[in-house]
């Protein structure tokens, strides 16, 4: 919300409160209260070049349609300006920029230009362009009493302070400006004026126009008031009502709109004034019926959501009540008496229908934070008084239906509870002080039974006083108190689970991979295609339709980001993430993955490498060995088998299972038509891992490791070689030749693999080297041979 | 008697004159061997007369003895030389580069985690998770939003369709308070725990992305208090950013979970369109907290009247790019080789306010570059 310096110091605020202090000061203060001022604005010096001019005559312009050529007065004489603003007429005063000025919104340097073959010098501004508004249908109309030359901030009431104050929900009461005095001059700040009391409203009839409240919609508008003014003559503000309304952007209308907007603003108090003479006998408040349909002051038409709360007369609905009038009903210059309408509306009720209708107003944002319900009648007379002294005409008698809706209510206080949750002793006369300036009632006893004020709607509890109390005292009093050590020794931060998972993070980094980060969310297409595309898992309301289902694996983001990559011309890429894969949208279907892809487009460095992995399918396998044995599991449990999934090639990718029954992933070489799709060339290897189907290690108690058994015989090898069908896995071989008598046989390698010439169609040779080593003598050569001949006949 | 004469002048210069070690192993075969010149010669010594050969027999010996005497230098000699000659046919190119060995880097966002559990750590927090997936109950209604909050809208929270008929439906989680719920009702206080993670809302643009990373903290027992909180905050400040000389302000705010509620802002400065984080006058928010609202204590099962505590919750990427210096929140989920090159952490670099020189030392902190910001 902006506030502005002269709005704050208005001589028309009824609390009579003004502030002398420094802009820093209040600024200073305001964020100290819960009141965040965002940005303290001076205008005026960023619109020093603008000024106060007038347009002498406007003509259609000789070559386009909606563009008119003014001869405007300036401080640099008489300009001729292009303008296409619908509202540029003669006898206007306007904000003019001169050539050279820079246009606040744009940061465009204003030139001197032809528009449609006709010179334009300057510029006549909307709202939008100087960043009053986001009204850019029209320029600004500035009151008639402005002499040419006239600065434009001091036209605008700009030549001032504007304070943007980031108001938090709760605090709906300083919506309005006389909310925001309330808590600065709690805070101690400002001074009261002596005020006139204010002569009491002449009642000349009873109100022609009645009241009903349709059973039903009570719950949504508890209580509505009105009364009628007739005779009235609307007309511009007077200035007064026109800088105050400028200087804080919102736009002057009329003088009996400008009423209710000004009172909206100053005591976050929404009216609404309709042009009596179109009601149709009495006003209704009710729920709207189905299919019932209408034009909003916007100009927009709107299906009015079925139960919502409306306004209506005998004939037809007037408004949406609380959150915007109707077209037809509206007041304008012809207005000769107008109803006025005060009411208080529920927040939940006005939240819903404001929502339904995507339709934001003032109006709405605070009846959905909640106003202070007992301010209609209040309300109503401040807009009668305004309206009788602006637009003359005498008042009706008021009319209301409803009921107010409870005040409230007292809360059990014990003012120890500001040092017990706030670590800072008040005393106690302090804050009967602090909650007396802000409006509490105050019952003092054993406990205290302390009353919120009616504008005060979002104190309920004792905490909620505690608040209040602390932020007027200030939060800076609070002193510091270290949390105290639970022991002397920090406790442990992190399980077993992460630290596995920082253990595997870290490792695939070593292992050349860089970690990336990508949306949890992926296209359906893609979801589908790496096994998820789950109904469960489809957002209603994605951000982006390639971002719509919640992605199976990181995978296809990372085939993305290497296409990105290399089609800015790398050459390779490795990259790995380690995060959530969905399976469905149960507790349990979200998984911990990491993921990592590797692209090699180009061979490696020839004069290193006499044998090289054609495929990247080992290097795969050996990054995947590596983080299981950072995990504490070594290779020995391991099955390689076939089956992964379809994105892999299926005769150069595996499912690695722990025993037979534990799948911890699938890794290899992805499939040609996933490459294509992604415009992969090269080596393309992939390696999925689930983290949480790795097996957590039992914490044993103690550390101590078993005795090193080192033997103190010489070990030995023998190399064996065997003839085998091409389509046996040399696996196989090796497992069976590793079973056979492990008191010897330490180790057993495979260390070639040949088929070609020499050997029978459709066979190959496999080399092993059996490590052995005695532990108990030296071997014999009829041992040896022995052994040897037992793992012939094993791998046989 | 010449013919030994020559047989030593002529077996000397042939031994000099040796070219390569295998000359020289035939020389001495020639000479020494037992079919050799030496044998040879003493085989006559049977032919001659009895008073000669006992002069004859020393003078073989003499031709002998100089002859193996000359042959181990030469063969020294020659063997010196061939292996020279090998080294230089072995040298190798020096400036041909290694097998590349690349290194990942650790991603800022992994890296500002575990600098987070390292400073909490030690301050006797522990890490607590909780799933993305969430419902309305654990994201919202336990945390005391009221039911039309605008949080709760559309266009504000990602939503999936209900897990059965009848309930629901799910949500991504929108911060990571549903693990404070969630550990609230399955832990006794006291508890103190942060939980990082990811979090999501419907929101894109310059600086917001569907998908982020907060992370929370939360302690609850029977007596802390704002000032613990102040303390707890400040003490990570100063951690994390290094640096005792940055002030913290604690303004009155507002949040449905926590009464009263408080915003974080760190000491900056903004001259010159240029952010830096120190004691200069000018603030930067950095994160909400408070005490833990009376209504959530009470929603996640603990009495009000005993306990009390507080949460706070900070965005993961905002505290790395204020830290490191990192321009675009956008960027962080590119993927992009070139940006991870360049702002990722060595695997070497393990937060830790005990084992390092500094918070996240390393390779990094090793290189001669003043201040921890990234250029």
């Amino acid at each position: 919300m902006k506030l502005s310096r002269s709005w704050l110091n208005s001589p028309r605020a009824v609390d009579g409160l003004s502030f002398g202090e420094s802009d820093e000061v209040i600024a200073a203060t305001l964020t100290r209260l819960g009141l965040e001022v965002e940005q303290l604005t001076r205008r005026g010096s960023e619109l020093a070049p603008f000024s106060v001019g007038k347009i002498i005559r406007a003509e259609p312009h000789p070559n386009a349609d909606k563009l008119r050529l003014c001869q405007v007065e300036t401080n640099q004489g008489r300009q001729q300006v292009v303008c296409g603003a619908p509202n540029a007429r003669a006898g206007l005063t306007i904000a003019y920029a001169p050539s050279g000025a820079v246009i606040p919104r744009t940061g465009a340097v204003l030139k001197p230009t032809a528009i449609r073959g006709v010179e334009s010098s300057g510029m006549c501004c909307s709202g939008w362009e100087l960043l009053l508004s986001e009204d850019h249908d029209g320029i600004i109309e500035l009151p008639g009493h402005w002499a040419v030359g006239t600065p434009l901030a001091e036209a605008l009431g700009l030549n001032e302070t504007v304070f943007e104050i980031a108001t938090t929900p709760n605090r709906a009461d300083c919506l309005g400006v006389a909310g925001i005095r309330r808590d600065l001059a709690a805070a101690g700040l400002g001074r009261p004026r002596p005020l006139a009391p204010l002569p009491p409203i002449a009642e000349a009839y009873p109100s022609p126009i009645g009241l009903r409240l349709e059973t039903g919609a009570e719950s949504l508008c508890p209580y509505f008031t009105g009364r009628l003014v007739r005779g009235v003559t609307n007309r511009p503000s007077p200035p007064w009502l026109v800088e105050l309304l400028l200087s804080v952007g919102m736009k002057p209308i009329s003088a009996l709109v400008d009423v209710t907007n000004y009172l909206l603003y100053e005591f976050n108090r929404p009216l609404h004034v309709f042009d009596a003479a179109k009601i149709r006998g009495r006003i209704t408040v009710r729920r709207a019926q189905e299919g019932e349909s209408f034009t909003a002051l916007n100009g927009k038409d709107y299906q009015i959501p079925t139960g919502s709360v409306v306004i209506a007369d005998d004939a037809a609905v007037l408004s949406l009540g609380g959150v915007m009038g109707g077209a037809e009903t509206g007041v304008s210059l012809d207005t000769t008496s107008v109803f006025i309408e005060s009411a208080y509306f529920t927040p939940s009720a006005i939240a819903r229908a404001g929502r339904m209708l995507n339709l934001l107003s003032d109006s709405r944002s605070r009846f959905e934070r909640g106003i202070d319900p007992q301010s209609c009648l209040t309300g109503l007379e401040l807009a009668t008084r305004l309206i009788i002294e602006l637009c003359g005409g005498e008042a009706s008698g008021v009319v209301t239906v409803g009921a107010t809706p409870p005040r409230p209510q007292p809360i059990a206080y014990d003012p120890m509870l500001v040092e017990r949750l706030g670590g800072l002793a008040i005393p106690e006369a302090e804050q009967e002080s602090i909650l007396g300036r802000l409006g509490f009632g105050l019952v003092k006893g054993t406990e205290w039974q302390v009353t919120p004020p009616d504008w005060r709607g979002d104190c309920r509890l004792p905490a909620d006083l505690v608040e209040e109390v602390l932020r007027i005292a200030d939060y800076d009093r609070i002193p510091l108190e270290p949390l105290p050590r639970p022991s002397g020794l920090p406790l442990r931060a992190i399980g077993l689970a992460t630290a596995r998972q920082m253990r595997l993070r870290r490792l695939l980094a070593a292992r050349g991979f860089d970690e990336s980060v990508s949306w949890a969310f992926v296209s359906h297409g893609d979801a589908e295609r790496f096994g998820g595309g789950e109904a469960g898992l489809v957002l209603l309301n994605p951000i982006a339709a390639d971002l719509s289902d919640m992605r199976p694996s990181a995978l296809p983001n990372l085939l993305a980001a290497a296409g990105r990559n290399l089609a800015r011309g790398e050459s390779r890429f490795a990259q790995f993430e380690i995060g959530p894969g969905f399976r469905d949208a149960s507790l349990k279907g979200q998984r911990n993955l990491a993921v990592a892809l590797r692209v090699e487009t180009d061979t490696a460095e020839e004069w290193l490498s006499t044998e090289s992995d054609q495929t990247g399918f080992f290097a795969m396998k050996a990054d995947l060995l590596a983080l299981l044995e950072a995990v504490g599991i070594g290779s020995d449990g391991l099955n390689f088998e076939r089956g992964a999934p379809n994105w892999y090639h299926p005769g150069q990718s595996a499912v690695v299972k722990l025993g037979h029954k534990t799948v911890l992933g699938c890794f290899g070489v992805l499939h040609p038509s996933v490459l294509s799709d992604y415009g992969l060339v090269g080596r393309v290897t992939a390696l999925e891992l689930e983290i949480d189907a790795l097996p957590l290690p039992k914490l044993r108690a103690g550390k101590a490791r078993p005795k090193l058994e080192a033997s103190a015989f010489q070990k030995l090898h023998r190399d064996l070689a065997f003839v085998v069908p091409r389509d046996m896995a040399a696996g196989v071989l090796l497992r069976a030749a590793r079973a056979v008598d492990r008191s010897l046989v330490a180790g057993v390698t495979l260390f070639d693999l040949y088929q070609g010439a020499g050997l029978p169609e459709g066979m190959k040779s496999l080399a092993l080297r059996i490590v052995i080593q005695p532990k108990t003598a030296t071997l014999t050569d009829a041992e040896i041979e022995a052994l040897c001949d037992k793992i012939v006949t094993a791998v046989e | 008697m010449s013919d030994l004469t020559e047989l030593q002048a002529s077996a000397l210069v042939a031994i000099s004159a040796a070219a390569s070690v295998k000359t020289i192993d035939e020389l001495r075969v020639e000479l020494l061997g037992k079919r050799g010149k030496i044998a040879a010669a003493m085989a006559t010594l049977a032919t001659l007369p009895v008073d000669e050969r006992k002069d004859f027999g020393q003078r073989v010996n003499g031709v002998r003895d100089a002859i193996t005497a000359a042959i181990p230098a030469r063969h020294e000699q020659l063997a010196a030389a061939e292996l020279n000659q090998r080294l230089a046919a072995e040298t190798l190119d020096i400036s041909l580069p290694p097998a590349t060995v690349r290194t990942g880097k650790i991603h800022p966002i992994s890296q500002t985690i575990d600098e987070f559990i390292a400073i909490f750590g030690e301050m006797g927090f522990s890490l607590a998770e909780g799933p993305d997936i969430e419902d309305d109950e654990h994201n919202f209604t336990r945390l005391n939003f009221p039911p039309d909050h605008p949080a709760r809208e559309m266009h504000d929270t990602f939503y999936l369709p209900p897990r059965k008929n009848g309930e629901g439906n799910l949500l991504l989680r929108t911060h990571t308070s549903p693990v404070q719920v969630r550990t609230m009702m399955g832990q006794k206080p006291p508890i103190r725990i942060i939980a990082p993670g990811r979090t999501y809302r419907s929101d894109s643009d310059q600086t917001h992305t569907p998908m982020f990373h907060q992370i929370e903290g939360l302690v609850i027992d029977r007596s802390t208090h704002m000032g613990h909180l102040k303390s707890c905050l400040t003490e990570f400040i100063h951690g994390f950013f290094e640096s005792d000389d940055i002030p913290l302000r604690f303004r009155p705010s507002f949040f449905p979970f926590t009464e009263p509620s408080v915003e974080v802002d760190i000491g900056c400065s903004r001259a010159d369109g240029k952010l830096l984080i120190g004691n200069y006058g000018d603030w930067l928010e950095i994160g909400g907290a408070g005490m833990v609202h009376p209504n959530v204590l009470t929603a996640c099962g603990l009495d009000a009247a005993v306990y009390q505590g507080f949460a706070f919750g900070m965005g993961v990427e905002r505290m790395a790019m204020l830290k490191y210096n990192i321009p675009d929140l956008r960027t962080f989920f590119a993927g992009d080789s070139r940006w991870i090159e360049h702002y990722g952490f060595s695997v070497w670099d393990l937060p830790s306010l005990v084992s390092s020189p500094s918070l996240t030392a390393g390779a990094g902190d090793l290189r001669p570059v003043a201040g921890g910001a990234k250029k």
